[in-house]
This record gives structure tokens, sequence and C-alpha cells, in this order.
């Protein structure tokens, strides 16, 4: 391998721009199912569990009274001052394309400079409960075709594997908040294990990750939690699992040190090897008895450590 | 107008030189190309500009303009009417530019060095030594190949015969360059119908011949050197000018903070560790370059560059002091400064141009103001001049007392009618004035981009083709 030198400025804004436009895939599904779900039940706490979900409820509740349909989409779709908006990350994906433009594809600047100067105009009656289904499936196939796009353009050198390491850090992120969430909202108490189940919840964590008919060709019978929790967790074939994500991190990272040889990838592989025997060691029943937020949460330091490690080796200030 | 009527019916040229139909009169090509056109219906001209203008803006060939709150992409407007210059033409342009820039290089290399041209009285010493561009730290250092202005842009307009004069040069940092590129692009992805069978100079190799340009100045014992474009960064007005030149010469796009000096050499932080950098195309202005030198609080440029330049291990294009050669009032002293190193007499003419530093000019410009044009010596963009011939009593009153408290700071010269070009405006093909800037690109020799950026003032009447004042731009063929 080898090839052309990259800035590590450059490196720097790929996994953001990478992590960005994953992280807006991930609200925009996460609203979407969200507002399908919880219109059609009586639980308004649902709304309430996107807050929890980013850790926002401190910003949030400065802000709104309340968790509703309206507060929630008003604050996570197209407020400015939330940096976890939408809207922001869209601005930020976009200053880290733009400071890209020398070395992604016209086609990726293209398509991101069109998508994100839609999401710029607009308005607030577009982020209205009535119209949000619409305006997060837009959002989502946006995000998509960037990530087509970029599958289909961008050059396959060192650059690449710092795109991926981004895609893969918020993916596994993501999905873990994802996990976490819906798993304590829907099951309170350990005494509730095995209890009655509102399926249709299930069904919501499972679309929301675009997991529900995978699952369901896997365990055609069943649905409990433990199943659905080791299947986001744990298969290794679902492309937003977490073991999934960290198993494509170990292959960039490993690019990046055997291929390019650069030096300075050992720290984040050895998180990432600890991570893995984490999710592959033990059957997800052994964590949920010991605790799944605690492991959960030690799951996303994790994450954040192999971040931290790659900025340490690429492009901290010496 | 008639659906069906012809584009340039009715077409008024209003006294002026007009690039297309008195180009027409003599060339075949150019009359083929004016059939064309007026064959178009305008709807469907409407249709394409439309279509420009979207895909402009899309693909981000904007500059950006910032308010307090917001970040707005513009374009510069683009006219679908290709200015074409026959051969013969562009054979007198590209000539004149190489000589005008080969006495601009050795003009430099003189005020920098033995300063002959200062003892031998042609340009009043006074004039460079006390210029702000002047540069001190510049003064006995040789530059490889006596290159100082590698990238040069100058501007050219027509009068109403047709001939072509200099109106200025641009030494420092010209831009405008992927424009011209980008325009031919759009030509030829919206236009074939036009071109077809016409064969144009193509415009394609700029970033090929920059590269090679950069490579000849590096230092001469490193086989590969390594080229780098410094930019302010991504909230600088011309950002996309920057990307495009970085990609077209395939190299890396830094900013100040990208780079660093150790031991006099220059390194770029790369995920690698810290890389050597051989040649630096800069679109930083002098004064940004290095806090050791220049202004002390720039966070832009890079500490230590100067240093490392002089003592030769990196190259700097253009050169740091090259604004002291493009000034306006240097500009009068052009023909003279040709003359004196060249001994030829100069290709293409210089705008008469008044001196009001001096007193004889500063008393014919007062006298004359109605009738001529009076520009600031240290603006460019078009702002702070004023046009005689279109301004009230009030205008020419407040500006006669602006010359009289700082007279140096002005030059004047005669109203141009600047030739034009049909250019589409409220559904129809209208005159509107234009200009040229060719680009020339200068390492061990000289090499001028066939055409160069057309200008065009797009409000009628308007002779202020820049682009912060209402102009917008067109491609340029020259023909083979």
């Amino acid at each position: 391998m080898s090839g052309p030198l990259l800035l590590s400025r450059h490196a720097e804004c790929l996994v953001w721009l990478a992590r960005y436009m994953e992280r807006i895939e991930n609200l925009a599904r996460i609203l979407d199912v969200t507002d399908t779900f919880v219109r059609h039940g009586a639980d308004q706490s649902g709304w309430e569990a996107v807050v929890w979900i980013n850790s926002d409820d401190e910003p949030f509740f400065r802000k709104h009274d309340a968790a509703t349909a309206e507060t929630v989409l008003d604050f996570y779709l197209l407020d400015r001052e939330n940096p976890n908006s939408i809207l922001s990350a869209m601005l930020a994906a976009r200053e880290n394309a733009r400071t890209l433009r020398p070395l992604i594809s016209t086609e990726m600047w293209t398509q991101m400079n069109v998508f994100s100067n839609r999401v710029r105009a607009l308005k607030r009656a577009d982020a209205a409960p009535s119209r949000v289904s619409g305006l997060c499936a837009f959002l989502k196939e946006a995000c998509q075709a960037h990530a087509g796009i970029t599958d289909g353009t961008f050059y396959r050198d060192q650059g690449w594997a710092f795109y991926c390491i981004g895609r893969y850090l918020e993916r596994a992120d993501q999905t873990s908040r994802l996990v976490d969430i819906k798993y304590n909202t829907l099951l309170p108490k350990p005494g509730d294990v095995g209890g009655p189940l509102d399926v249709s919840q299930w069904h919501a964590l499972l679309r929301a990750a675009s997991g529900y008919h995978a699952f369901r060709r896997l365990y055609p019978s069943e649905m409990t939690p433990a199943l659905v929790a080791g299947f986001l967790l744990m298969n290794h074939a679902f492309p937003r699992s977490v073991v999934l994500c960290v198993k494509q991190l170990e292959i960039y990272l490993s690019q990046l040190g055997s291929g390019y040889t650069l030096r300075g990838t050992y720290p984040a592989l050895e998180r990432l090897e600890e991570l893995r025997a984490a999710l592959l060691d033990q059957p997800i029943e052994a964590v949920l008895e010991r605790g799944l937020h605690e492991f959960l949460d030690w799951v996303q330091m994790q994450l954040r450590g192999v971040h931290d490690a790659v900025a340490q080796a690429f492009w901290a200030e010496a | 107008m008639l659906a069906r009527g012809n584009l340039l019916d009715g077409y008024d040229k209003g006294g002026f030189f007009c690039e297309l139909v008195d180009g027409a009169a003599r060339d075949p090509a150019l009359r083929l190309i004016a059939e064309r056109l007026a064959a178009i219906p305008a709807e469907e001209l409407e249709r394409r500009a439309r279509i420009a203008e979207a895909e402009l803006y899309n693909q981000g060939i904007t500059f950006t303009v910032y308010s307090e709150k917001d970040a707005i992409d513009r374009i510069l407007p683009f006219d679908l009417v290709p200015r074409v210059l026959t051969a013969a033409e562009w054979n007198t342009l590209e000539r004149g530019v190489k000589q005008r820039v080969a006495a601009l290089n050795a003009f430099l290399g003189d005020l920098y060095g033995a300063q002959k041209i200062l003892k031998d009285g042609v340009v009043p010493a006074a004039l460079v030594l006390g210029h702000p561009c002047f540069c001190a730290e510049m003064v006995g250092f040789a530059v490889p190949h006596g290159t100082y202005v590698h990238v040069c842009g100058i501007d050219v307009v027509r009068d109403s015969s047709g001939a072509f004069m200099v109106l200025e040069d641009n030494a420092r940092t010209p831009s405008g360059v992927s424009y011209v590129i980008e325009n031919r692009n759009m030509m030829r992805r919206l236009f074939p119908d036009l071109m077809a069978g016409i064969a144009v100079r193509p415009v394609g190799s700029y970033g090929m011949r920059l590269h090679r340009a950069l490579c000849d100045i590096a230092p001469p014992d490193i086989a590969d050197p390594q080229i780098v474009l410094l930019s302010p960064g991504i909230y600088n007005s011309a950002y996309f000018e920057h990307i495009f030149l970085a990609r077209e010469m395939g190299v890396p796009l830094v900013e100040g903070r990208d780079l660093v000096v150790q031991d006099h050499r220059v390194f770029m932080r790369t995920t690698a560790g810290l890389a050597p950098v051989h040649a630096i195309y800069r679109r930083l202005n002098d004064d940004f370059l290095d806090p050791d030198i220049f202004r002390p609080d720039s966070a832009l440029g890079v500490r230590g560059l100067i240093e490392a330049w002089r003592r030769g291990r990196v190259a700097i294009a253009n050169a740091v002091g090259t604004g002291v050669a493009d000034d306006k009032a240097i500009y009068a002293y052009m023909p003279r400064i040709i003359r004196y190193y060249l001994g030829e007499d100069p290709i293409l003419a210089n705008v008469e141009t008044h001196l009001c530093a001096e007193a004889g000019g500063l008393a014919y410009t007062l006298d004359h103001l109605h009738e001529l044009v009076v520009k600031p010596v240290g603006e460019s963009g078009g702002y702070g001049l004023l046009i005689g011939p279109h301004a009230t009593q009030n205008e020419l009153a407040t500006f006669r007392e602006r010359l009289r408290a700082d007279p140096a700071n002005y030059i004047s010269q005669p109203l141009i009618s600047l030739s034009v070009s049909p250019t589409l405006a409220d559904g129809q093909l209208k005159a509107r004035h234009v200009d040229l800037r060719p680009f020339a690109i200068t390492g061990r020799d000289t090499w001028v981009l066939p055409g160069g950026l057309t200008r065009v003032a797009l409000r009628q009447g308007s002779l202020v083709v820049n682009s912060s004042q209402g102009g917008g731009s067109k491609d340029t063929w020259v023909l083979e």
C-alpha cells in the first residue's frame, strides 16, 4: 500500500465528517421510530427517552419543561443552539467536508453541499410532528447517499481508513446508546426480566437500527430482551451491531499500521481487542445479570478511549 | 420580440467595439459562432443559464460572504455567451503579457539588487523605497531564475478601436484562474452545439504548468520536491480557488498551522509525522506569512518561513515584496521600465496615466475631473474610484476635496470605452462591457494560459467588472 501523505488535520476532519454523518442518520432513525411508535401508544415517555439516550437531560430541561413530540423534535432537528441537533451536526459535517474538498471526490462534495443547503433551508414548520416521518426519511436517505457515494468514489488510501474509523466508532456508540436507553425504559426493574413485554416497543428498537427483519429471520418465534440486546451488541452479521463495528475498526486500524506503516495504532488496537473480547467471550445473559447499563457505559468509555488514542497518535499537537 | 426572432436582431453595440460582431466581420469562425448563437431560441438560452447557475451553486463553485450570523455562498454570475479571441489577437496578447512579466521580474530583481533603475532616475527612488510593499528583507536575496512573479494576472481592456491596453498588473496573488477552467467545463457540458467543430485552445493544463514552475524553483538538490498550496483557510473568500488549484496540482492544501520550521527547513504535519516541504504556492498576503518578520499577531503564517526561504531550503511563490511592482503609480512607469530592461517597445500599450503625486498631474486631474477615471493607488476590487463622466456635480466636488487632501494616493486616467460582448440580460442579448485577465506562469520561463478570465459588467452601462461590484464572468475562447 503506502501512497500520498495525509495531513494530520485532514485525518482528523475525515474522522469527524464520518462521525457527524453517521450521527445524523442515527438521530433521524431514532426520531422516526419514536414518532411512529409513540404516536400510536398512550405512553409518551418515548420522547423523553430520546433525551436520555443522548445524555442531553441537562441542556434540554434548561430549555423545555417537558419532553413532548414538539419540544424534542424542535430540540433535535433544527435547534442551532443544541450542538447535538441534526442541524448542528449537519453544519459541522459540512465544515469538515469543506476543509476536505481538495481530498474528497467532487460527487461527495456536491451531494453534501446540496444536502446541507436543504437542511439549512428547513423551516420550523417542516419539523412539525405531522411532517417528521417524511423529514426523517429524507435525512436518512441523504446520509445513505453520502455513504454510497463515498464507497463508490473515495480514493482508497489512508484517508479512507480514517473515514471508516470515524464511521464505525460513531455507529458502535449510537447502537450501544440505543440499546442502553430502550432496555432500561422497557425493563426498569431486574425482576421484570421474563415478564410480559410490550412487543411493539421491541419492534421499535429493532427498527430504529434497521434490524427488525434480520432479527425475525434469525429468531422467527421469539422476542426476548436478551435476544434483542444480544443481537444488537453481539451479532456478527448485522451491520450496525457493536461487535461488527469493533471488528471493522480493528481492520482499518491495522491497515494504518501495517499497510501505511503509520506508528501509534497500538493503544487503540489494544482497547479494541479488550472490547471485542468482552463482547464475544460471554453470553448476553451474563452481561444482563451483572448489569447491562454498566456494561454499555464501559463500552462507550472504551470507544471514547479508541477515539482519543487515534487522536493522540495522529493529530495531537506535539 | 418574436418567438422565432434572431437573438442578435436588435442587438446594439452602442458605439463600442464589440467582441463578437466586430470580430465576426473579420473572422469566419467568429461569424459561425454568431450565427449559431443567433439561431438559439431565447427561452433555450435562458433555460441553460438557469442550469449553469444551479450547477455552480450545487458544486460549490462559490465565494462565501460572511454576515454576523450566516455564511452565504455566492456564485460568480456566469454568462453563457463566450468571449472569443482570434489566433492573431491572442498572439499579440500572449507576446505582450510575456514581455510585461519579463519586465516586472527584471524590475523586482533590480529593486532588490543593485537598484540601477533608481540610480538612473528612470523611476523615482522615493516611490519605491517608501512604498509599504517594499520588503527590506528581500534586498540582496537572489531568487531562483530571477523569478519573483510566478503567477501574474494582467488586466487588459480594449478601446473603441479594438486596440488592447493594459489597465493593471497583478503581481501579488492574483485570483480568478479557477473560473477560467470551470467556465470551460461548464460550456462543454452546456453548449456542445456552440463549440462543435470549432478548435478552441484548451485550458486544462494550468495545474500541471503551475506544478512544473514550482518544481523549477524548488531547491535544486531535491529530486522529487514536495509542493504545497498555503491557504488562509476555509473562511477565505477565495477558498474555492485554493481547493481547485491544490486539486489540479495534486498537492496538499495546507494552512499555516500545518507547517513548522525546524533548522531552517519547512515541514508539514502528517499522520506519518513531519514531512519535508520544498516549494510553497502561497495564497496568503505578505503581511501574514511569517510572524517573525511581518505581523507578529498573524496566526495564519509560519514562524521562521522567510529565513528558511532566504537560506534556499524552500521556495515561495509568489516572492515576497512583489506588491511594489504592481502598484497603480508604478504602472505609469511600466512603458519606461519595459524599455529600460528589455530594450523593446511595449507590445501592449498602457492607458495614459496622470500621477496626482506630481503637481502637473494633480492640476490636470482637477481640471479634467469630469472626463477622467480617478483611482486610489492602494485599493483593489474597484473600490473608492471615481468615474468622472458618470459622476454628479456633488460627487465631483466631494472627490475634488479628497484629492486635494491626499493627492499622492491617486492616479487618473481617461475613461476607456471598454469593449462590449453580447450578454444575456432580460431574455435578450445586450451589449455589456468586458475586460480580460490573462494568467502567466513563470518558473524557468513563462507560459500564458490561452485566454484568461473575461469579466463582464452585468449592469447596463457599467464599466466596473469586479465581482464585488456586480460583475460576472464568461468563458474565453482562443481560436486555433
